[in-house]
């Protein structure tokens, strides 16, 4: 695709459309973010509409609103030849991977942001990285162990942290024998994987025992 | 299968309930999750299975949900799939996705609970009209019953976990389907959309995320889910649905004072072309069928009735339409059939005085 800039008129918008390379060097030109942050921001970012990677980065101005977009060719190819409509009213859902990105601290490096990546949660075995990419969690222990990446998350999406609304009557359950399953659960796959059977059946029993005294409840 | 459902119509089709010309319904769904299970994307082919088998059996038992019927999705063949797509009972995501699924749904398809979508468990409950307070007890009723027989993933800071964390805390979708056809005629829509949009609301087309605003249909609903309790979810589209149907109506009184002669010409011409045509797109159709409600709503047109309207919006599917007919059909006999179809429906009553 190469280094290339449009900038035009479209009634009433202002839009701007920068392939990846090129943005990040208006980036650092307009100090705007340091260097190594720039380089890492565009790398891995997925389009907002489908699973592809995002290598054209639009800004529309219409009006006061500012829409930046982050499309793979075939959809931002989609989206300069359709109507504002839709696109607008689709630009209201952020994806995860677009906030995500859009909240990183300036001075995170590109290492920081590696280590932070291989962070993997010891139930389910997602790593940070994975999450990023496809923006769902492995399992709730998730939210503990993802606790501080989450939180700006949360409040970049919802404006809060704290749950307000209903709670389960039933929620007697202790937490961490359900956690606890999670992860016998996935030893037990592993095992058998390693055909290592005496475990596995070792495993499966006491995943049983846990499983009957929790529908007794 | 579904072959008799295919010339039935959900309740929520009915065209009652309070402000029905405007809104055609409402509908709440809440995201829940077992809490001994990983989330969708981590689990095997085996953990699916067990959800699935798990939430039929348990579910199956209490005497309170004995009204729902579960269909097993996965062995469900293509075309079957897209049905209950176009009926608005499951996701496209359900539909084309992959593994064990399932959903259960009640007799007037008030109720849908998907299980193994993005979440283990989908509770939806949809309405006829502008009716959210219904839909809200309703649904908290369900989920207060299902929550009976199996542990949620609950955490007493972050409330019910999501695998998406645009859905944590209520896990609550609370939408309105609204038809506005004279703010798209009258250019006024996309004001509409960037204030919604500034109060934290989301627009959609008419099957969810990503899909095309058809037949001047559009889902209004809230973004935010955490932080907020139920009620004031609900509070916050409903507080917002009036300022729409009150657009819709003045662009209406507009188009009728500036235009009249235009707009029964658009209306008019849109009947005649849905009585008459020999082939007609699925998109075509719901255009036109947008232009002939509106026109029915404010008077233009005397012999149909709203409910009517609603079904062809269904019927007239690419799925629905086979299985009326019963029988698989390409693109290009869709469209004859489609038209034979409108023909029939929408024929001149012949008036019994006058022959």
């Amino acid at each position: 695709m190469g280094e290339l800039a449009i900038s035009w008129f479209t009634p009433g918008i202002i839009r701007q459309l920068i392939t990846g390379r090129f943005l990040r060097q208006r980036l650092v030109r307009s100090r705007r973010l340091p260097q190594k942050l720039a380089a890492s921001l565009f790398c891995n970012m997925k389009c907002q509409k489908c699973e592809k990677h995002a290598t054209f980065h639009i800004t529309d101005l219409t009006g006061d609103d500012l829409l930046a977009l982050h499309l793979c060719p075939d959809c931002a190819k989609k989206y300069l030849n359709t109507d504002q409509l839709d696109i607008e009213s689709d630009e209201s859902t952020p994806t995860i991977s677009g906030v995500l990105s859009g909240q990183l601290k300036l001075e995170q490096t590109a290492e920081d942001l590696k280590e932070l990546d291989s962070k993997q949660c010891p139930i389910c075995g997602i790593s940070f990285y994975e999450f990023r990419q496809a923006g769902r969690l492995g399992c709730p222990h998730d939210y503990d162990f993802f606790a501080d990446e989450l939180k700006p998350l949360l409040v970049n999406v919802h404006g809060d942290t704290q749950h307000v609304g209903k709670r389960p009557e039933n929620s007697a359950d202790d937490m961490a024998i359900q956690i606890d399953l999670i992860r016998m659960r996935r030893e037990m796959k592993d095992a058998i994987e390693q055909e290592d059977y005496e475990r596995a059946s070792q495993l499966r029993d006491e995943i049983k025992t846990i499983e009957r005294g929790s529908q007794d409840v | 299968m579904f072959d008799e459902l295919a010339v039935e119509c959900g309740e929520w089709l009915r065209g009652s309930g309070p402000e029905s010309d405007i809104v055609m319904s409402s509908r709440i769904r809440l995201a829940r999750n077992l809490s001994d299970y990983p989330f969708i994307r981590r689990c095997t082919d085996i953990d699916r299975a067990n959800i699935e088998s798990t939430v039929r059996e348990r579910l199956g038992k209490d005497p309170n949900l004995s009204d729902l019927t579960f269909i097993n999705v996965a062995d469900l063949e293509t075309l079957d799939r897209q049905f209950l797509v176009e009926r608005q009972l499951i996701s496209r995501e359900h539909a084309e996705g992959d593994g064990a699924r399932a959903v259960a749904i009640d007799e007037g398809e008030r109720v849908s609970l998907m299980v193994n979508e993005e979440d283990h468990l989908r509770i939806q409950v949809m309405k006829s009209g502008f009716d959210l307070e219904n839909a809200w007890s309703h649904i908290d009723s369900v989920d207060n019953h299902i929550e009976q027989h199996m542990g949620y993933a609950f955490h007493p800071d972050m409330g019910y976990l999501t695998a998406c964390p645009t859905n944590v805390g209520t896990g609550m979708r609370v939408s309105v389907l609204v038809h506005l056809p004279a703010l798209v005629i009258s250019d006024q829509i996309e004001k509409v959309f960037r204030s919604l949009q500034r109060i934290n609301l989301v627009v959609r087309g008419l099957y969810g995320e990503g899909s095309q605003a058809m037949g001047d249909f559009y889902q209004v609903s809230n973004q935010i889910t955490l932080g907020k309790s139920e009620a004031e979810l609900v509070k916050q589209v409903s507080d917002v649905v009036p300022v729409i149907i009150d657009y819709e109506r003045k662009a209406r009184d507009y188009l009728i004072n500036e235009n009249q002669h235009d707009l029964f010409d658009q209306v008019s011409r849109a009947y005649g072309t849905l009585q008459n045509a020999q082939q007609i797109t699925s998109e075509e159709t719901m255009h036109l069928l947008s232009r002939v409600r509106m026109g029915i709503n404010l008077g233009l047109i005397g012999d149909l009735a709203i409910p009517t309207i609603n079904k062809l919006f269904i019927h007239t599917q690419p799925a629905h339409l086979q299985k009326i007919r019963r029988t698989p059909l390409d693109t290009s006999q869709r469209n004859i059939e489609r038209a034979n179809y409108l023909h029939d429906e929408l024929k001149p009553k012949t008036d019994p005085e006058n022959n």
